[in-house]
């Protein structure tokens, strides 16, 4: 409860400190929100965008809030979503099984390819307890440059050097009837699968004994492993899953909202995903109606540049924001304290006035 | 061999010094005990203070003079958005990972709006930048001469002279030993009566400054233009300060490392000898060197004790 209170300040706080930005460049904020709300949620294929947009966050939040879970900070979310978008890419291009199988194998690559871009840090943590911090963003680094020379080597587009062949309109996450149903928009199957691995994150973290154990090593590893559990063990797989549902984000964002791969960027929305998270409060029902809102936010500046003259950065700016102040939640806390405080005294000094008035 | 050598020494020297100054920005916040993360955005909020002033003087004045004004403000600003993650890690309690990744992207974002307001596509262009010079003299030494003497920027020497100061802060005076105390042992330190929240904030700040004029420097020094990011070279310099441990001179070579490896992976495509190895190798070399490298310091890691935990006067 409190948590979610927390959460919704820093987001208040976030998007006055948007307005400001806005007024600063002498726009107006009332007339930029409208736009950018209107730009996300006016019609219904502009909600199906919103909520695409929003399917690679809720993986990258999931991500990031498994592994915080287990007290690792897993800011490698982006090199993982490159190598599950690859894999997954390779798999789709390389292959002609019926539509079924070939999807359920692309997303088995994500897994994978994700996973094991996670293993190694974790690995490495876990042995020789090198900081996953600095170990994963060189494994960002290296999956950068991986997808930079292996895209143009053996999947490259008819067109650009800088851009993998397209998938086939079979072999890739979006369905006809979801895009009739959205009148055109480019929600796919991605979305299910997310609203999937937040139920089975959410059971696995609260009703399993592995999830007791990934928490408790969170907690505290060295009562953790008196307890007996595994914790090198316990870091290793954290890694893994937190690796294999950032590369789902791959493959949602890679084969479902887009269709090929571009090389020369490192996913914004790895780095996003420890927004989400840390909004959601690391909870995966709160990681969700996170990536909503900032699916919200990137998808409707989009709309709200195209009317005024505000750059889509805004959306940028205002979620590194709504971070910082989340990051600083002690403050808030601290306010919230404070408040609970001079009510409770003002109630005090009241009493005995009234009393007197009485009297 | 030997005319490829000095081909590319000039180039990578170019390209170490602005890791070099951000990682001993680093340095003095760690050492200080406060985890600083966002070299990265420090770099590019540097980079953009400094394209913008002199993409604004560069009409009214002439000179080098408006380059060293914007390496200037690069360095103020720097310190001012450093001076949001002191903010949350020391006085709030912050996690300071998470503080900053937050200044990171801040930092990406903020500059991006704004740049993107001022000119339209987002990009800031200089006409001028650092003109690079032989040195009278020093220049005519055989082999020393053409490897280090020849083709410097004046902001090279500027730096290597804010490390050696740095060095002799850091071990020789009273200040230096007050702010590796704090990143060590801070209940200590404030027992013995060291103020620990002023140094830290010295310490972020330092650090602020310095990653500020590293962004600066990248763009008056060979870049030339303000695209929004600095291409990762915070990172880079957050894994030579471990790479350096955490020491002036292991930064030294550390950064040194990374100036040549990415210079040679840039290069390759030209240099003959070179071509043979395919570029992915190269590109990869210095981050998986890195990860060897973090393997084999991690059972002697001279890392601050106290760096990343925050501040419990109470804690015994």
């Amino acid at each position: 409860m409190r948590n979610t209170i927390v959460s919704l300040i820093s987001i208040v706080l976030g998007l006055i400190a948007g307005g400001l930005l806005m007024l600063f460049i002498g726009a107006s904020p009332i007339e930029g929100y409208t736009y950018l709300f209107q730009g996300a949620l006016k019609n219904i294929a502009r909600i199906g965008d919103t909520l695409a947009t929003a399917t690679p966050l809720i993986f990258t939040g999931l991500a990031v809030a498994f592994a915080f879970r287990t007290g690792l900070f897993n800011i490698g979310v982006s090199g993982q979503m490159l190598i599950g978008g690859l894999a997954a890419t390779a798999v789709g291009l390389s292959f002609d099984f019926s539509r079924p199988i070939l999807i359920l194998l692309m997303i088995l690559a994500g897994i994978i390819g994700g996973g094991l871009w996670a293993f190694i840090p974790g690995f490495l943590k876990a042995r020789f307890n090198v900081h996953e911090v600095v170990a994963t963003i060189m494994m960002n680094w290296i999956a950068y440059w991986t997808v930079y020379y292996i895209v143009p080597g053996y999947f490259k587009g008819e067109f650009l050097e800088t851009e993998s062949r397209k998938l086939a309109e079979g072999n890739t996450l979006r369905t006809p009837w979801l895009t009739e149903m959205f009148q055109g928009s480019y929600i796919n199957l991605g979305l299910f699968f997310a609203v999937i691995a937040v139920i089975i994150v959410a059971f696995i973290i609260n009703k399993t004994t592995l999830g007791f154990e990934l928490k408790a090593v969170g907690f505290n590893r060295h009562a953790a492993e008196y307890a007996g559990m595994k914790v090198n063990r316990n870091i290793i797989l954290s890694m893994l899953i937190s690796g294999a549902l950032a590369g789902l984000g791959g493959v949602a964002l890679y084969t479902g909202n887009a269709s090929s791969m571009q090389i020369g960027i490192l996913p914004s929305q790895g780095y996003d995903g420890i927004a989400v998270a840390l909004l959601g409060a690391n909870s995966p029902v709160g990681v969700f109606f996170a990536a909503l809102l900032f699916g919200i936010l990137y998808s409707g500046t989009g709309f709200m540049n195209a009317m005024i003259e505000i750059p889509p950065e805004l959306a940028n700016t205002i979620i590194a924001i709504i971070i910082y102040f989340a990051a600083t939640s002690v403050l808030i806390h601290r306010l919230l304290n404070k408040f609970r405080k001079t009510r409770s005294n003002a109630n005090d000094v009241n009493g005995p006035v009234g009393k007197k008035g009485e009297a | 061999m030997w005319t490829i050598i000095e081909q590319i020494f000039p180039y990578a020297i170019i390209f170490t010094i602005p890791l070099l100054i951000t990682a001993l920005g680093g340095l003095f916040s760690e050492r200080s005990g406060i985890v600083n993360i966002g070299l990265e955005g420090l770099m590019i909020s540097g980079a953009f203070a400094s394209a913008l002033t002199v993409n604004f003087l560069q009409d009214k004045m002439q000179g080098s003079t408006i380059l060293w004004i914007g390496l200037l403000v690069a360095a103020v600003v720097g310190i001012l958005f450093s001076l949001l993650h002191a903010f949350a890690s020391i006085n709030l309690s912050a996690d300071q990972v998470i503080s900053g990744t937050a200044i990171n992207m801040i930092a990406m974002a903020l500059t991006v709006f704004l740049a993107r307001n001022i000119t339209g596509s987002g990009n800031i262009r200089i006409t001028s930048g650092f003109t690079p010079f032989d040195v009278p003299i020093l220049s005519k030494i055989p082999i020393i001469g053409d490897l280090l003497f020849t083709k410097t920027y004046a902001t090279t020497w500027f730096i290597l002279l804010v490390l050696i100061i740095s060095a002799f802060i850091l071990n020789k005076t009273k200040f230096g030993l007050r702010l590796k105390s704090c990143g060590e042992f801070p209940q200590a330190a404030q027992a013995a009566g060291i103020n620990v929240v002023g140094i830290r904030y010295i310490g972020v700040m330092l650090s602020g400054a310095l990653s500020g004029l590293g962004g600066g420097i990248i763009i008056l020094t060979y870049a030339g233009e303000f695209t929004g990011s600095v291409s990762g070279l915070g990172f880079l310099a957050l894994a030579s300060l471990i790479f350096g441990q955490w020491r002036p001179l292991g930064i030294l070579g550390a950064t040194l490392f990374f100036g040549f490896a990415s210079t040679i992976a840039n290069v390759s495509q030209v240099i003959p000898e070179l071509a043979v190895i395919p570029p992915i190798i190269l590109k990869i070399f210095p981050y998986v060197v890195t990860l060897i490298a973090l393997v084999i310091f991690s059972k002697s890691s001279q890392a601050p004790k106290a760096a990343g935990e925050p501040f419990d006067p109470g804690k015994r």
